[in-house]
């Protein structure tokens, strides 16, 4: 998370310390940390959501056309994706 | 200006806090702090104010509620003493440094061990450094206004801080006094309703309490500084309004016939009223004595209390706390500190005494100035401090 | 082409409230749980948190991974937060100083800072009835100051202060039985959950929340990183976890008891703890220990289920 807001000065520090914008740590790319990367077989997946239910990371979304996908930005690789897919559909390739 | 009622301190400071309209009440029971809240308890069962009255298990909670409910946007009240605040102590420094305007009423008494339910200032030192704007009141009435002040301060944006008012247990809290009441209308006036700067809202969500990693840290705690330090301004402007209203005048050093004086007592809480009899007693005798009493203690008024024993040949300082193995009692070595480098600064002669209450009368403080200015008969002065009236 | 077929999962509600960004380890369950709890809990709601991983993982100001209203103050205090806020916005509402609206105030806390040091300060927050849910994410030791043990930890567990040793087996105290504390304050709901079974989970935060008063939800956290186990087998354990009875699914609703997740047989526990590094010195002979106890209180949990049940159907 490199920028300048890591060097605010004092003054341009709220009273309290208090952060105004929701959930602005997105910008924190925790993608950095992956090893290996789930890729999805579009032939088995069902689109049941469990991928996107279990995901620790909220790094998986549902695309348009109902299937499900993983946000590289902040995918951190944990596997559980695929562990857990009902058919296999996820498979974990080294990056 | 309202009704004088005599009644006992403890009360009239409850109903003060009724009358400022808080919204939230957590407390523990603690003696000599107990009148206080059972007060409110009182007010809150009878219907006659409208708060939310949290009996709490511990002190660590009261002040914890107080955070929670300040950071919804409530007007908040807690108080304690002694073994209270120490067990707080985590929380005492959060709050300031949140910036949640929390008032607290500590009634002062002697921290353990051994146990002591009585009063002096030990305490008060232990939260010296804790980011509160802290002011000692001396009487009833003195309680009653600084209720007003505290929120009117704590709660000015330009402050956003917790404010604490000693006041000594029993001597202070427990006393039947006239107490002279402020009308509805002029509370109102002077007590805008408590608008936060930030504020837990699902409409508008925020994050409080976030860590800060040391490349931010200091900046935060410069911000906090920075702000305790300006809220002057806002304290001396809050105190000249009462001053409007009830034509009684608050400082933030407070002098008394210091005029000439080349002998200064200085002295915080309740202690001032007997000395100010002292004062008169030494005066009538023709000598050259006075006294200042530091009123504002965070953040502390360095410029006017310099201005304020400017002159005078002795301080004679009375502590009612001990810096064990330190340089005599905390307001003495904070005063001493302040007056060095300045071209020709009083000496500073420490007395610690009035420890758990223990009676100090006006023939007393005539036998610690006579000690103090009298070279011959004072006795060794160890790095300037001696503890009066200890058995040896 | 597929037609896609409703199922729980892909009927989730898709707003987020701890947002992607997080530092959590890979794999956390704990990040999960806090996940699918604010998607049930819903956007009117204000969290409390207290001192910890989940705090440490989303707050490094100036920036946070909250998309709600959040707090945190303390370790061991967050029961009390949450009650002073719970008590500002009733009074501020009452007064006419906010407007009349249903928010919801969740209290959050691991296991230390619920059964360790937090523990005073809920009992209190239980007792004065505050309406406010309070969630132990249970992780089962101090993950974030590196693994140290807590009274949740299990028998047997290794952690850095409960080391497997040549005399001392790691843990050799038994796991505090939070959600019975929890009953015994005789509030209105009770319920142990998992991530492992999420829509379980999120049924028992709305009726925590929709329920007035306090309610208490107990989370078994898998944390890969202090279990010693891959990140991507989290779910699993915690599955193993409720199906080894070891972690039995049930809700306590007014004082009567229910298991939400029925086993016809339970598995033995061996095949939960052997395949987690923190177990990995068991002998058999201490298995059989953990597995007796962990009969004998599922038989108990039995008990009580039959037990409040007659009363309900006596009603």
């Amino acid at each position: 998370m490199k920028g300048t807001k890591e060097l605010l000065t004092w003054k341009e520090i709220i009273p309290g310390n208090v952060i105004l914008n929701p959930g602005n740590a997105r910008e924190y790319r925790t993608g950095d940390w992956r090893s290996q990367r789930p890729v999805w077989d579009f032939e088995r997946c069902i689109m049941c959501g469990m991928c996107y239910a279990f995901c620790p990371d909220a790094a998986i979304f549902e695309r348009e056309d109902g299937y499900y996908e993983a946000d590289y930005y902040y995918c951190k690789g944990c596997g559980i994706c695929a562990e857990e897919c009902p058919k296999k559909a996820i498979s974990m390739v080294e990056e | 200006m309202g009704k004088r009622r005599g009644l006992e301190v403890s009360v009239g400071a409850a109903e003060a806090v009724a009358m400022a309209d808080v919204d939230v009440i957590a407390a523990y029971p603690i003696t000599p702090q107990t009148h206080i809240v059972e007060h409110l308890a009182e007010l809150v069962n009878n219907g006659e104010l409208d708060a939310e009255f949290v009996p709490v298990e511990s002190e660590h909670s009261a002040l914890s509620v107080c955070i929670g409910a300040s950071a919804a946007g409530a007007r908040t009240f807690t108080c304690t003493s002694a073994q209270g605040l120490a067990l707080m102590n985590e929380i005492v420094y959060i709050a300031s440094s949140m910036r949640l305007p929390i008032v607290m009423i500590l009634a002062n008494r002697s921290l353990s061990a051994p146990l002591s339910i009585w009063n002096d200032h030990s305490d008060a030192m232990s939260v010296r450094d804790t980011g509160w704007i802290q002011v000692f009141a001396q009487n009833g009435q003195e309680v009653f206004d600084h209720i007003f002040f505290a929120y009117r301060v704590g709660e000015d944006p330009k402050v956003s801080l917790p404010v604490m008012i000693h006041v000594d247990g029993f001597i202070v809290t427990h006393v039947i006094e006239p107490v002279e009441f402020w009308e509805k209308e002029q509370v109102e006036r002077y007590l805008p309703p408590f608008k936060p700067i930030s504020r837990l809202d699902p409409e508008r969500p925020v994050t409080m309490g976030a860590f800060a990693m040391p490349q931010l840290f200091t900046e935060t705690k410069v911000a906090q500084d920075m702000a305790t330090t300006q809220s002057m301004e806002v304290i001396l402007s809050a105190w000249e309004e009462i001053y409007k209203i009830t034509s009684r005048r608050y400082r933030p050093v407070e002098a008394y016939r210091t005029e000439g004086a080349e002998t200064i007592f200085v002295v915080q809480g309740s202690f001032g009223e007997t000395l100010s009899v002292a004062v008169d007693e030494l005066r009538a005798k023709g000598e050259p004595v006075g006294l200042v009493m530091p009123r504002l203690w965070r953040p502390f008024p360095f410029e006017l209390f310099r201005s304020a024993v400017k002159g005078a040949k002795n301080l004679i300082v009375i502590d009612r706390a001990i810096s064990f193995g330190g340089q005599g009692g905390p307001l003495a070595i904070e005063l001493r500190s302040s007056l060095f480098g300045l071209p020709a600064p009083p000496r500073v002669i420490n007395f610690i005494c009035g420890l758990a209450s223990r009676d100090v009368t006006v023939e007393d403080f005539k036998n610690i100035y006579e000690r103090a200015v009298d070279g011959s008969k004072a006795p060794v002065f160890q790095e300037d401090f001696q503890f009066y009236g200890v058995r040896s | 082409m597929k037609t896609k077929k409703p199922t729980p999962y892909n009927q989730l509600s898709k707003e987020e409230f701890f947002l992607s960004g997080h530092r959590a380890c890979q794999g956390c369950a704990e990040a999960l749980a806090v996940r699918l709890v604010q998607k049930a809990a819903g956007r009117d709601t204000i969290v409390a948190c207290a001192t910890g991983c989940m705090e440490i993982v989303s707050s490094p100001f100036p920036f946070t991974s909250w998309n709600l209203p959040w707090i945190h103050v303390a370790f061991e205090n967050t029961a009390a937060v949450a009650s002073g806020v719970e008590a500002g916005l009733k009074a501020l509402m009452r007064k006419g100083k906010l407007p009349q609206r249903d928010i919801k105030v969740i209290a959050m806390a691991g296991d230390g800072g619920t059964s360790d040091i937090g523990l005073q300060a809920l009992s209190g927050a239980l007792e004065r009835g505050h309406n406010l849910t309070y969630v132990c994410y249970d992780n089962e030791a101090y993950m974030n100051t590196g693994i140290q043990r807590s009274s949740a930890t299990p028998f047997g567990a290794s952690t850095t202060t409960s080391p497997a040793g040549k005399k001392v087996p790691g843990q050799i105290t038994w796991k505090k039985n939070m959600p019975e504390i929890a009953v015994a304050h005789q509030i209105p709901y009770v319920a142990t959950a998992c991530p492992s079974y999420p829509i379980d989970l999120i049924q028992k935060v709305q009726k925590a929340i929709s329920k007035p008063g306090p309610a208490y939800i107990h989370i078994l956290s898998v944390c890969p990183t202090g279990w010693r186990i891959p990140s991507n087998l989290a779910i699993k354990v915690g599955r193993l976890a409720v199906r080894t009875g070891i972690f039995p699914l049930y809700e306590v609703e007014d004082g009567i008891y229910r298991i939400t997740q029925k086993t016809s047989k339970l598995l033995p526990v061996k095949e939960y703890l052997t395949i987690q590094g923190r177990f990995r010195h068991l002998t058999e002979e201490l298995i059989s220990q953990i597995q007796e106890r962990v009969n004998q209180e599922y038989e108990l949990l039995l008990k009580k289920v039959a037990m409040t049940q007659g009363e309900k159907k006596e009603e």
